[in-house]
């Protein structure tokens, strides 16, 4: 008996030390920071010197802070353009990719998935050379093709900038939910396009009917990973504009950045990140989960 | 009609083709331009030359050293990542104990945290340990932030086996150890490429943590040299578009070379098997 409590605990101390390295590493620069930033949001503090406590003076300025709620407003825009841009013309192409078998098929998507291999800030800096305003891709192409009239200062804009960097990240991000809804199409079973053929449905119907239903898990799935991903963006519109001209482009990331690392306001800036924290919680909690659940109905159906 | 929609369709394919493309071809033939060439000439010119007098500049300038740093730091975050997730996925998805789930959803509700949320408390803890500006401490958020997905895709993959080859294990003898060592991992070859992969692509493309925890110039990953390069010599379009297509390079040629592999691992993590 006794011999058997020993063996029953030294099997259990090994299994802790299979856990424990990803468990300290998650605590240590995951986990703990999370409370931390909450904490912080209570002081006033430049990031090296002392911290001072000054109540909920931060959280007050952060309710009435236009730049903050302009910057969530804009993570908004960034989520439902997304959701547009991105899915839509996702769609499109893993339709194109999986509607035949040739070979240009294939070598354009090889082509199609590029982007995804770029880093954020080189995708920030390359579409910088498209949107300048004198020498610029777009700007030039419009002369060109003689739209003059349709030149825009596309990041000197603060009415544009904001939509500038929604293209260019959905630029970048797309071909990912090409790939994801291609893995789904490919999966359907080719007897159910059979039986469509044989009742002589058009590809249309063949789509509403057959590829639709069945890749509408993917959907949302793609739909869920938008979601989150869009109210933590930061990567590209920092690279393209610094959430400038005049703030017109920040998102909440963006934002806590340059409070933080840029103005050196550490306490203002860990509001602003528990700010960010809790929204996607709460998104996470409500809409994600009865999107989960939707995923889990249409894919029994 | 039939036709028609798949002329449209085809159609808008090669318009996005084309929106895909052209800026990294426009990015390959400005950077071979000399800057006077840049400004004189329409943007749409071919280059007079092949010259890759800007690209030279541009390595000279230290970019190379950009690059040894990123290869040091996602060397060293891969293998600590690997090591610690393989581990950590063979107790969730072969052992049994008590805090099996809860430690598991720990780690699986990181996939939903914002990573900006940690900045300011790992500036504070990267400071405090001594790893400020060093290439070192971008290992730890790194590997940390690498953790999530990586247990999620090796623990579903290692619940798969079936466990008849590990109780032959057990009744030869073999203790835990043996059996992640000499069973587990090796089955597991298949999911930890994919997640080798996943992890060395998003490690080679990271910049935030870079750019709060780095502050000299010899020191920086390719993203922050970059990022830098831009600051100094903005007006010179040509030689920046030669750097820009520099930090680019490692990553489609490894593209072109292993495309199936690469497509695999970018969306493992996002697929449910």
């Amino acid at each position: 008996m006794r011999h058997e409590t020993i063996r029953h605990l030294k099997d259990r101390t090994t299994t802790a030390l299979f856990v424990l390295p990803a468990l300290i590493i998650f605590l240590f620069y995951f986990v703990y920071p999370i409370p931390t930033a909450a904490f912080y949001s209570f002081f006033k503090w430049d990031g090296l010197g002392d911290r001072v406590f000054i109540g909920f003076r931060n959280w007050g300025e952060l309710f009435q802070d236009g730049f903050f709620w302009g910057a969530f407003l804009n993570n908004i825009k960034l989520l439902v353009l997304a959701v547009i841009i991105q899915l839509s013309i996702a769609m499109l192409l893993a339709l194109f990719i999986t509607g035949g078998t040739g070979r240009v098929r294939g070598i354009m998507r090889s082509f199609f998935i590029i982007p995804l291999m770029l880093s954020s800030v080189a995708v920030g800096l390359l579409w910088s050379h498209i949107y300048e305003f004198d020498y610029g891709i777009l700007n030039t192409l419009l002369r060109t093709i003689g739209l003059e009239g349709l030149r825009r200062d596309w990041l000197g804009d603060p009415n544009l900038a904001i939509y500038s960097g929604i293209v260019a990240t959905a630029w970048r991000h797309l071909p990912f939910f090409m790939i994801l809804f291609q893995a789904a199409i490919v999966g359907i079973p080719v007897p159910l396009y059979e039986s469509a053929d044989v009742e002589g449905a058009s590809a249309f119907q063949k789509f509403r009917y057959v590829t639709f239903p069945l890749i509408m898990p993917t959907l949302v799935n793609a739909l869920i990973l938008i979601t989150i991903g869009s109210l933590k963006y930061f990567d590209i519109i920092f690279a393209l504009t610094q959430g400038g001209p005049y703030n017109s482009s920040n998102l909440m990331a963006i934002y806590l950045y340059k409070k933080a690392f840029g103005q050196f306001r550490m306490g203002y800036g860990s509001a602003i990140a528990t700010a960010l924290f809790l929204i996607v919680f709460i998104v996470v909690v409500t809409i994600v989960r009865s999107l989960r659940r939707l995923q889990r109905r249409v894919a029994f159906e | 009609m039939k036709n028609l929609g798949k002329a449209i369709v085809f159609t808008l394919a090669v318009i996005w083709l084309v929106i895909d493309v052209y800026p990294l071809i426009f990015m390959v033939f400005v950077s071979m331009k000399s800057s006077k060439e840049y400004l004189s000439e329409s943007i749409w010119a071919l280059p007079d030359a092949f010259d890759l007098t800007n690209y030279v500049e541009v390595m000279k300038s230290g970019f190379y050293i950009y690059y040894l740093n990123s290869v040091f730091i996602v060397a060293i975050s891969i293998v600590v990542l690997i090591l610690a997730a393989t581990m950590a996925s063979y107790a969730f998805g072969k052992l049994r104990f008590k805090m099996n789930a809860p430690l598991y959803t720990l780690f699986m509700a990181g996939m939903m945290i914002p990573v900006h949320v940690t900045l300011i408390p790992i500036f504070r803890i990267t400071n405090l340990i001594g790893l400020y500006n060093t290439r070192i401490g971008l290992v730890g958020p790194y590997v940390a932030f690498g953790l999530p997905v990586s247990i999620f895709l090796l623990t579903t993959f290692m619940a798969q086996v079936p466990n008849e080859l590990e109780e032959a294990a057990i009744i030869d003898g073999a203790n835990k150890w043996q059996r992640f060592a000499k069973i587990a991992v090796p089955i597991s070859i298949p999911a930890i490429n994919s997640v080798m992969i996943y992890n060395i692509v998003h490690y080679w493309n990271e910049f935030v943590y870079a750019l709060i925890l780095i502050n000299d110039p010899d020191k920086r990953n390719v993203n922050l040299g970059l990022w830098a390069f831009y600051g100094d010599h903005q007006v010179d379009v040509p030689n920046v578009l030669a750097a820009l297509a520099l930090s680019v390079l490692p990553l489609i040629v490894t593209y072109i070379f292993l495309q199936q592999k690469i497509v695999k691992g970018m969306i493992a993590g996002s697929v449910k098997e």
